[in-house]
């Protein structure tokens, strides 16, 4: 064995870590096991198709995206769009994840 | 008003609750706790703060540095021996109390949440509210964020208090407790293993003291 490893990421969480950490956001701001959120599609609909998830659930989930993405998300990013669905969000997260 | 378990035992834990929207989230699992850490042998008292719950003080007269002193005083009012704060409520955790604070929260993010849940709301109905703008406005006239009215004071201190755990205290993270953290939840919850597992961790620390 060298040295060199197969399992560092030098640029960043991949497109499943991110994946994984919204759907464990989602889980913890919802109250849902695994199977459930694991079941989450990119149309599965969120903001304005979930009625316990209002702004302050919304704001709170923002924030914890910012905590465990690293990533800094400004008010002009949020749109309707992003918060409408699960592939919304995830495309939202992996833009700015990349943007750094 | 304040819940309390006094049975005039030793150790005596002052509970100090999370601020703002948790306060309400985590008020039935206050109870939870408080319930198991009577059954532990452990007076424990969780007074309303100034402004909060049935406190007749106008809540946007509040300041950290006031609850802070209330918090002091209710540990020498209940002759408490230890402190248990979550969250937000770390912030006014008394350093003469040995114990534990429980997920401290960060006051600049608390705020942060707040302007945003508001801004939402606000596009929700059609206005457009900017963050940035609410937070000038809140500087100088205070500002109503999620149902609370918070002071121009409380706002200042929010914005610039770094808080950092008191040596004096030890800090209980959500992994130590395990589950999903309560605060996260869109609807309010409780947890019953979390309750065990917290008050095993506090009772270990006080039956040793």
């Amino acid at each position: 064995m060298t040295a060199e490893t197969a399992h560092a990421a030098p640029t960043g969480p991949s497109r499943s870590d991110i994946d994984q950490t919204l759907r464990a956001i989602l889980r913890d701001v919802l109250g849902l096991d695994e199977a459930q959120v694991a079941g989450f599609d990119s149309d599965t609909g969120l903001f304005g198709h979930l009625p316990e998830l209002d702004s302050m659930a919304v704001a709170g989930l923002l924030t914890e995206m910012e905590d465990r993405l690293d990533i800094v998300i400004e008010d002009e990013d949020v749109d309707g769009e992003m918060l409408e669905s699960y592939g919304g969000l995830l495309a939202f997260a992996e833009a700015k994840v990349v943007e750094g | 008003m304040v819940l309390g378990f006094d049975k005039a035992r030793k150790p005596r834990l002052l509970v100090i609750p999370p601020l703002f929207e948790e306060a309400n989230k985590f008020r039935h699992q206050v109870t939870e706790i408080m319930r198991r850490l009577d059954e532990a042998g452990v007076d424990c008292f969780c007074p309303d703060l100034p402004g909060c719950n049935e406190s007749l003080a106008p809540f946007a007269a509040q300041t950290l540095a006031g609850w802070r002193e209330a918090a002091t005083r209710a540990s020498a009012h209940f002759s408490a021996t230890h402190v248990l704060a979550l969250r937000a409520g770390c912030w006014l955790a008394p350093e003469s109390l040995p114990g534990w604070l429980y997920a401290p929260a960060k006051p600049a993010t608390v705020l942060r949440t707040m302007l945003r849940a508001r801004a939402l709301a606000a596009r929700e109905a059609g206005r457009e509210e900017n963050a940035n703008d609410l937070l000038a406005q809140a500087r100088t006239d205070g500002i109503e964020l999620a149902g609370w009215s918070l002071g121009a004071a409380l706002v200042a201190e929010l914005e610039r208090e770094e808080f950092a755990p008191s040596a004096k205290h030890a800090v209980i993270d959500q992994a130590d407790v395990g589950g999903q953290p309560l605060w996260l939840r869109a609807e309010n919850a409780y947890d019953a293993k979390q309750a065990d597992a917290l008050v095993a961790i506090l009772a270990r620390g006080m039956t040793q003291a």
